[in-house]
Formats: structure tokens, sequence, C-alpha cells
């Protein structure tokens, strides 16, 4: 019998490591040969620690599942049991969605690379093998792929900067670095999937002509880091890493690296500083990482989910990727759904689906029952949107155009009891405490910031239109996103929220 | 650098001010550099924690489930504030932004394990179990 008990974080957090215990001690104590399988997460926090077992007829659930459930799950011959959910694959949430950077995870041993090959695995990096460095790069662009990291810059474009840019040495850089609140799509897919990752990479690194790559992870993931530091070991020992990848006679070293709790670090040329051993402080623009980035060379910096993206992209055919989504946001986007909602996870789904659906259909509202107030939708650099913007479709542009951003694609749902004064001056604070010190605006900015939304909370109404023209400041003189947009919360909060910061006056009066 | 630092960290609890001149001098940079290095990342310590560590998420999606009320409970079951460690030595508290447990949250790490849906009751738990 092979009983599945993910691995990961999320469902370790609410108690996966007991349940997995349970099941090999009752299968001990039973003499029944069960082989314990630790996946990833389907994807289904809600339903955390999430028991599968393998049936003739497919995967069949059984969760939120406990130490204490497991003797009578094996005593009902994991039938009918109160917890059973029956097969996994037509469990509503993950019925809907359209999995192609997520297909494997949760469904395979993510340290299994003979799994990983028999769900597809490999067939992307065989197929760009064949290709010449311009036909990669062809592939991708035809997808529509953009960096899923936030900036939304087109990866076929980047790749093709850094394949045209003369040098001696050329890098392959993944941004693991994943510190927006909200967002967890790039820790799932390391601790459920990260064969996935470093084939990306290997690709990419073909497409440019680089020999060696780094994956930039954060000290917050050791669970995440664990795996994919595992992953490599294994990938280099089976040859898909090494002097000789897939016996192509092309090289591609990886390596893990691990950041030290710094923010800032996910902005591109921060990272790249950290990684050369600095402070992990912003870089003017120009030059452009493409060109001048690890110790000065050209490198491509991308997200982990566009890295994730590319092996499908390559697999399957850009055209096949660019089919799904809308406008110029093609492909599928990984949404994260977090806060206070009832159904929590990863919902990977093509652009175009509205932010009311994702909320209401999808996250199946608040978890505490009351309305929903505000949704933060990109992570703590993310605007703030009210119910009244529902209607939105999930794209780069008309997200922009409300004056939020996609970011990382996580959504924070927050219910009526949210104070959003106290949530703009959050996003400030938290500004001044991870600003690098770099740029002025953000660095002081910040700072001045907290202390006029202290003024506007203590009543002093003049002080808005100062946190307007503060937040113009950040948004127009600041180097990187961090200053930069800082003021989407903070302006969202005031702009669509404004009681909240008129109560005390109010009340004073 | 930041191998090294983690490295010296994870052997001595923290990085003793007399590491970092051998790390300067190894890596060919001036102590100022060393130190400005260390000194801008949040992990690193130039003092040693408690014998366990404590971090809650302190980031939106928390808030969003009360975390500000755990952090609250925790600083006042725990009689410090963020990075404060109890007198007997026991427990450091601090704060972190974002675990990547924000569909389980308020969500919480103790010396490395995760923690999620932290609620009073089970914040105690840890409390006692730490020995705090």
């Amino acid at each position: 019998m092979r009983i599945y008990v993910p691995r990961d974080a999320a469902a370790k957090a609410v108690g996966a490591e007991a349940v997995a215990a349970a099941v090999s001690a009752e299968a001990a104590t039973r003499g029944l040969p069960v082989e314990l399988v630790r996946n990833g997460s389907r994807g289904m926090v809600w339903l955390e620690p999430l028991l599968e077992v393998e049936t003739p007829e497919g995967r069949i659930a059984f969760g939120p599942v406990t130490p204490a459930d497991v003797p009578a799950l094996f005593d009902a011959g994991f039938g009918a049991h109160p917890k059973a959910l029956g097969l996994t694959a037509e469990i509503p949430f993950l019925k809907k969605q359209t999995r192609l950077t997520f297909a494997r995870v949760g469904v395979i041993d993510p340290l299994s690379l003979p799994e990983y090959e028999a769900h597809g695995g490999l067939a992307g990096l065989r197929k760009a093998l064949t290709l010449s460095p311009e036909a990669i790069v062809e592939e991708v662009t035809a997808s529509g792929l953009r960096g899923r990291g936030g900036a939304g810059f087109p990866t076929g474009i980047k790749w093709k900067t850094v394949l045209g840019a003369e040098a001696a040495q050329k890098y392959v850089v993944c941004n693991a670095d994943e510190g927006d609140s909200g967002t967890f799509a790039d820790r799932m897919l390391m601790e459920g999937d990260p064969f996935t990752l470093i084939e990306g990479m290997a690709i990419a690194a073909l497409a440019v002509g680089a020999t060696r790559g780094f994956i930039y992870s954060r000290s917050e993931y050791p669970d995440a880091n664990a795996v994919m530091g595992q992953a490599i070991t294994i990938a280099r020992a089976a040859g898909m890493l090494g002097p000789d990848v897939l016996g192509s006679g092309r090289a591609f070293e990886l390596e893990l690296r691990i950041g030290a709790g710094a923010y800032v670090c996910g902005e591109e040329t921060a990272l790249l500083n950290s990684l050369e051993g600095k402070r992990g402080v912003v870089r003017a623009k120009p030059p452009i990482p493409a060109l001048q980035g690890l110790f000065g060379q050209p490198t491509v910096v991308n997200n982990v989910l566009s890295l994730a993206a590319v092996p499908a992209i390559l697999a399957e055919g850009g055209a096949a990727y660019a089919a799904h989504g809308i406008g110029r946001s093609r492909g599928t986007i990984p949404l994260q759904i977090a806060g206070n909602v009832r159904f929590g996870g990863l919902f990977e789904t093509g652009f175009g689906i509205t932010l009311g659906e994702i909320v209401n259909d999808i996250a199946g509202g608040t978890a505490s029952g009351r309305p929903v107030k505000a949704v933060q939708v990109g992570g703590p650099l993310g605007a703030y949107h009210p119910q009244a913007d529902f209607a939105l479709p999930f794209s780069y542009e008309d997200f922009a155009g409300s004056g939020g951003l996609v970011g990382h694609a996580g959504l924070v749902v927050h219910d009526d009891s949210v104070d959003m004064l106290r949530m703009a001056r959050f996003a400030l604070e938290f500004c001044a405490i991870e600003s690098c010190g770099k740029c002025t605006p953000c660095r002081i900015g910040a700072v001045r910031g907290v202390e006029v939304v202290d003024r506007i909370a203590a009543g002093d109404a003049a002080a808005i239109p100062l946190l307007t023209d503060l937040c113009q400041t950040m948004k127009l003189g600041s180097l990187c996103a961090l200053g930069g947009f800082t003021p989407y919360p903070v302006l969202s909060a005031l702009t669509h929220f404004p009681d909240d910061f008129a109560t005390l006056k109010e009340a004073a009066e | 650098m930041l191998p090294i630092l983690h490295a010296v960290q994870a052997e001595y609890g923290h990085v003793p001010a007399e590491a970092l001149p051998q790390i300067a001098e190894a890596l060919n940079i001036s102590r100022a550099e060393a130190q400005g290095v260390m000194s801008f990342y949040h992990d690193f310590r130039d003092h040693p924690a408690g014998r366990h560590v404590l971090k809650i998420c302190r980031a939106e999606a928390c808030q969003a489930m009360g975390s500000e009320a755990l952090a609250a409970a925790a600083k006042a079951r725990l009689g410090v504030d963020w990075h404060g460690t109890t007198p007997n030595g026991a427990l450091t508290l601090e704060p972190v932004f974002c675990l990547g447990l924000c569909a389980c949250a308020p969500a919480a790490m103790l010396d490395g394990q995760v923690i999620g849906r932290v609620d009073a009751a089970r914040l105690d738990e840890i409390a006692t179990e730490a020995g705090a």
C-alpha cells in the first residue's frame, strides 16, 4: 500500500510529521507493508495534513488528519471515514485549476528523479538540447512568459539580451528570496518539485550560454532549503547537472545560497550584491544585470516561478503556454490565497480570473465569517483593494491600471475588523526596517511616513496631503521597488478607506 | 561571506567579535567591510541568543489572522519585548517577516521548526516546553 503524507512546511506546521510517524507506527503494529511517500503539498492548506492513498481508481484523500485518526483510517481500510474526501483529483479546488508549473507538486516524491521523469520531467531540457540558443529564446518569447517575481518583464527578451552579450563567463541566478507576505509558491515548488527549478535553470543556461548558476533562497525557509540542497546533489550525481549535462557535453554547475533575513535582497541587484558577499544594497540601473550582473558579468536573474514555467514551455511549445491567459498576460499564474480566508492555498490558473471569483468562489470568503474589507494583492508593496475592485481580471495590465500590481501573485484577505490606517502605518514601518539605506526617499521617507501617519491618527487632518506628497516623492525618487512601491499599500488604504483615517479626528470633534 | 557568517553562527550561536577580523583577513577585505556586511543582515547576532529562539511572523497575512494579539500575548507571557531573552536564558523572542505559511496563519518558528495556526494556548505550550 502506498500512502502519501506531505513534507511541505505548511503541512508540517499543522502536524504532518506526527501523522507520518503515526502511519509508520500503525503499519508496523499491524504488520502491513506500507510505502510512505513524503510528497509536496497539493496546495489545499485548510485540508493539511492531507493523507492520500493510492487505489486502482486513483489517489483518494483524507484531511485534515490528526495522529488520532490514523488507527481508525487503517480499521476502515482507508474507505468510509468522516475525514474522507474522495478522489483527490475531483476535489473542486484542485479540479478547477490549470496546473502547468505545479503539475507535479504534491503528486510525486520530490526527491525521486525516476518519478520526476515518469511524470514528464526532463522532456523540456532534452528538447532544449536539440535546439540552438536562439531557438530556445524564441520558444520562451513565443510563450509570452513574463517575470513572475512581480516586475512582469518578458523573460524571452531578458534572455535574448544575455545571449547577445559577449563574455567569458555568464550566470543564471534564481531569485528564491520570496519575502512577500502572502506568497509561498516558490517555497512550495522547491519543497514539492525541486527538479523542475533545476531543469528550468539548466534550460536558461543553455539558452544564454551560461555555465554557472545560483539559487538565492531564504533563511526563513529551512525545509525548502533542505529539499533543494538534496535535489541538487541528486541531480549532479545523475548527470542532470555538472560538466556534461545529460551527456550533451555542455556544463552547468548549480549552487544553493541562503540569505540572512534581509527583505530587500529579493530586489535583483541587492540580491547580486549579497551573492557577492556584500551588504544587500540596491545598485542603480543601468547597467542592467543582463549585461553587468553577478561579478559584473551578463546574468539572467529570474524568479523561481518564471524558471519553473520554462520546462513545460519547451516540452509543449511556447504556443501551448500562450494559449492560456488574457491580453499581454499569457500563460498561468500560481495564485497564493492567504490571510483571513476559508480555503487558503495555492491555485494555479490562466490569467483573467477576476479578483471577486478568487476571493468569493475559490477562497470561500473569510475564515472569520465576517465581510471582506480589503484584499492586498502582490505582497507588502501591493495595493489594498476594496470589494469595488472585485470585477478586476487578474492580469498585469488590469492591476497596474487600477493603481495596484500583481506582484508575486499573493492575495491577503482582511475582514472588516482591519484598521486600514494601521495597515498603512505597518507598510511604512516595514519599509523603514527593511530599507537598504542607499537612496534617501526610501531611507528617510519611510521613517517620516510613519510619523505622518501617527499625526493623522492623532487627529491632524492637515497631515494627509503631506502623506500623499511624501508617497509621491518615494514613488518617483526611490531606486527600487521597496521605496517605490511602499506608497501603493499606503495610498490605496487612504483612497479606498478614508474613514479609517478620519475616525479619531471626528471623534474629537 | 554569507556562507562563512552562517557557518560561524551555526557553530557558536552568534558571530563573536573576534571572528570578524579573521574573516576580513581571509577574504582580503577591511574589518569595516566585514562589520558592515554582518550588521546589515537581521539574522546575524553579535551576542548569544537564549537556548531556544521563537520567531513570530509579523507580516500582513498573519496580521489578518490575529498575529498582533498573539505577539502581545507572547511578550506578556515571556516578559520580554522583541529581541529579548527571558531572564533564565531559555527563550529569545524575535519578529520575522513571512515564513511562507500564510495560508495557515498566524505562523511561528521554534528553532527552525515551523508551527501554523498558533493561538495563545499553543504559545503557552511552546513557552513551557522551552522552559520559559
